[in-house]
């Protein structure tokens, strides 16, 4: 891992990732929609003293840019080696529930356009035949719950893409890893009561980068204990889950 | 499909925390906020001062204020805890530029390695910049560089009233002295360019020094003054007239080594019941800690995290004050009332209520970086007291008396009762300073010492 380049730069839990990556002497390119914002992580990974940072301002949400995006890409990052896909919306289930615009601007945002960013990245790590593909989900897609099933349910489609896409490009010696993390304190989820539950970003963005660096299992769950939490919420029998009230 | 945010922050303002419950050092007092405001981005200020009504908001750093001048009951605080990116370095003039949020802690990571150290360090690492500033901290080298005030080249300050304003010596100097010093009352802090001190080692070339009266203190004191860039001194609170404590100084050694201490220790897991510290608990502290400083050898080489931090190597350490929280009481004094020094122990070793973070320093002359600037010739005295409601905050009236007749003030940084009175007397230039308080600021310290009179 030498090259890496954020797709959602700005989020909370990329910005702890690069602060790692950075200390490993890692170069990035930093993309993400509000160019200021992307200037000051550059500018503060700049004086943490990184060796090469670039930024493209670009809006990865609309899917019709998307072939430009790889060919800007590659000419700010020749060679790069890594992708990470670290953006996502959290919009209000309750809204969702109430307005189909928003249900489906939630499902576009967090599956549909990261979906077709993956295709465009795949093929060229398919053709360059190593490297690694690294994208955020979250534990939110292992179950519906009623209290966040459109949200839910787009972190689980880019779960089940994600499993497809390893599978496709193990041949190719690609590694595919899924990152689920649990709840974590950063601006996506505030507005939430934030309990112990809520993990730190810095902690989550440690074990991503363990998890990009070595040969570890490709499926990350984050932190830790949600691997176990989850096995349990997945056993829970549906005529049971659907009575809970969470 | 329209192409909508690429993150949740973009698509909507801060948002606004359910939890309402921040607390200060000293755990007490316990209020409710009525929101805390989370700021993620710097451009994210303007709006929440924007939608704030009067009076109602004080920003937050990481609560290291001792009393209440980090609180804001029943209303608002904007957490600017997320605010830490850096904005240059330059390594050659040792010039820092960095959002108000950054904490000294990461100061020091970046600085270090590159032959640079915090121009003026309080006692702890884990306060942001800007609250350095907002406290007009001092440190142990008072004596040689004033305060961290006096290393502010320039600042970015949100107003509700004027936006943006970029002050400095030059530019916006009034503004700039009040905001020195200024509790975080004139504006919310976005960026701050603070100039840093040169060092060849970040160890510590330490002696200690044990001494038997305040005479044998000042006699030290102003010996070293000349030849230390550190002095400072621990006092034991329950020795009383036969009076003792443990001088340090110290100077950055000379031998080259640039090293970065940031391991952190262990944590205080819960709030200690309150009867563990008690003053038997307190006094066997205070013998074994007097018994091995004053046997060591006179002289060592000390890594900057033991020197300046001892405490931070325990995280949470305000829990062992138990529910109640405690109280800090700093006060400085002129320099010739040495005898309000001898009284105030007096009074706080006859009422068995003293603890052991009792630390002693001669403040050196320099004129103040702000208009509210707590450091001023003298001696300064500051103690931890556990709180144990009414018999603390009178002992500490009686301190405020022996204060008052010598001359002296109190911090507000570690302040939570001092009265109107006392602010007076400490600061009488307050109303000065009040004409460049943002309007849509206030904290409950504030409100307390200027409101009922």
């Amino acid at each position: 891992m030498k090259k890496v380049v954020i797709l959602g730069a700005t989020s909370g839990i990329a910005q702890e990732v690069q602060r790692m990556l950075i200390k490993e002497g890692v170069e990035l390119l930093l993309v993400a929609r509000n160019s200021e914002r992307l200037l000051a992580i550059a500018a503060d990974l700049g004086t943490r003293g990184a060796v090469n940072v670039a930024t493209l301002a670009a809006d990865l949400a609309d899917v019709s840019a998307h072939e430009n995006i790889l060919a800007h890409v590659q000419e700010q990052l020749p060679e790069f080696d890594t992708i990470l896909l670290a953006y996502g919306t959290r919009l209000d289930q309750e809204q969702c529930r109430h307005s189909v615009p928003m249900a489906l601007q939630e499902l576009h945002t967090n599956f549909i356009s990261a979906a077709a960013l993956l295709t465009v990245f795949a093929d060229y790590f398919e053709e360059r035949k190593s490297g690694c593909i690294a994208a955020i989900t979250s534990v939110a897609g292992e179950r519906g719950r009623r209290s966040n099933y459109v949200y839910g349910s787009a972190k689980g489609a880019l779960s089940l893409f994600l499993q497809g896409l390893r599978s496709r490009l193990y041949a190719s010696g690609v590694r595919v890893i899924t990152i689920k993390p649990g709840p974590v304190d950063t601006a996506m989820t505030d507005g939430m009561e934030k309990g112990s539950m809520f993990a730190d970003p810095k902690d989550v963005a440690k074990d991503i980068c363990r998890a990009m660096a070595k040969r570890s299992p490709e499926i990350l769950y984050t932190p830790w204990k949600w691997k176990y939490v989850m096995a349990i919420v997945r056993a829970i029998p549906e005529g049971l889950f659907k009575r809970l009230n969470f | 499909m329209a192409s909508p945010g690429e993150t949740i922050v973009e698509s909507r303002p801060a948002v606004t925390q359910p939890a309402k419950t921040a607390f200060s050092w000293g755990r007490y007092p316990h209020v409710q906020h009525r929101a805390i405001h989370k700021a993620t981005w710097t451009d994210e200020l303007p709006r929440i001062l924007e939608s704030a009504t009067s009076g109602s908001l004080l920003p937050y750093g990481l609560g290291r204020s001792y009393g209440d001048s980090c609180l804001n009951d029943g209303r608002d605080l904007v957490d600017c805890s997320r605010l830490t990116r850096l904005q240059s370095f330059d390594a050659e003039s040792g010039v820092l530029r960095c959002e108000c949020g950054v904490s000294l802690a990461e100061v020091l990571e970046i600085a270090i390695p590159k032959g640079w150290f915090l121009p003026v360090t309080p006692g702890t690492r884990f306060v942001t910049v800007a609250g350095a500033i907002a406290n007009d901290v001092h440190g142990k080298n008072h004596h040689r560089a004033g305060t961290f005030g006096h290393h502010v080249r320039k600042m970015a300050i949100y107003r509700s009233d004027y936006g943006l304003v970029i002050c400095s010596p030059e530019e916006n100097p009034d503004l700039f002295r009040a905001t020195i010093g200024g509790l975080g009352l004139t504006g919310i802090i976005a960026w701050a360019e603070i100039q840093l001190r040169r060092i060849s080692s970040s160890r510590i070339d330490t002696e200690t020094i044990p001494y038997h009266s305040l005479a044998e203190f000042q006699k030290l004191s102003s010996e070293s003054d000349e030849a230390f860039e550190y002095t400072a001194a621990w006092i034991d609170c329950f020795s009383g007239a036969s009076l003792r404590g443990i001088f340090f100084r110290g100077n950055h050694d000379k031998k080259p080594n640039l090293e970065v201490r940031n391991k952190s220790g262990p944590s205080v897991p819960f709030v200690f019941p309150g009867f563990l510290l008690n003053r038997y608990s307190v006094k066997a502290f205070n013998n074994i800690y007097y018994g091995i400083k004053s046997s060591w050898k006179k002289a060592s080489l000390t890594p900057y995290d033991s020197f300046f931090y001892p405490l931070d190597g325990i995280g949470r350490w305000n829990l062992i004050y138990g529910q109640q929280g405690f109280l800090q009481y700093q006060c400085v004094v002129p320099e010739d009332s040495s005898g309000a020094i001898e009284e105030l122990l007096r009074l706080i070793a006859d009422s068995r209520m003293g603890s052991f973070l009792g630390v002693l320093k001669r403040f050196g002359a320099a004129p103040p970086a702000g208009i509210l600037s707590f450091p001023r010739a003298g001696l300064t005295l500051a103690l931890d007291f556990a709180m144990h409601g009414e018999a603390t905050l009178r002992l500490m009236e009686a301190l405020d008396r022996v204060v008052l007749s010598c001359g002296g003030a109190l911090y507000p940084a570690k302040d939570a009762r001092m009265s109107g009175a006392m602010f007076d007397a400490s600061f009488p230039n307050w109303r000065t300073f009040e004409t460049y308080v943002d309007p849509k600021l206030s904290s409950s310290f504030w409100r307390r010492v200027t409101e009922k009179r």
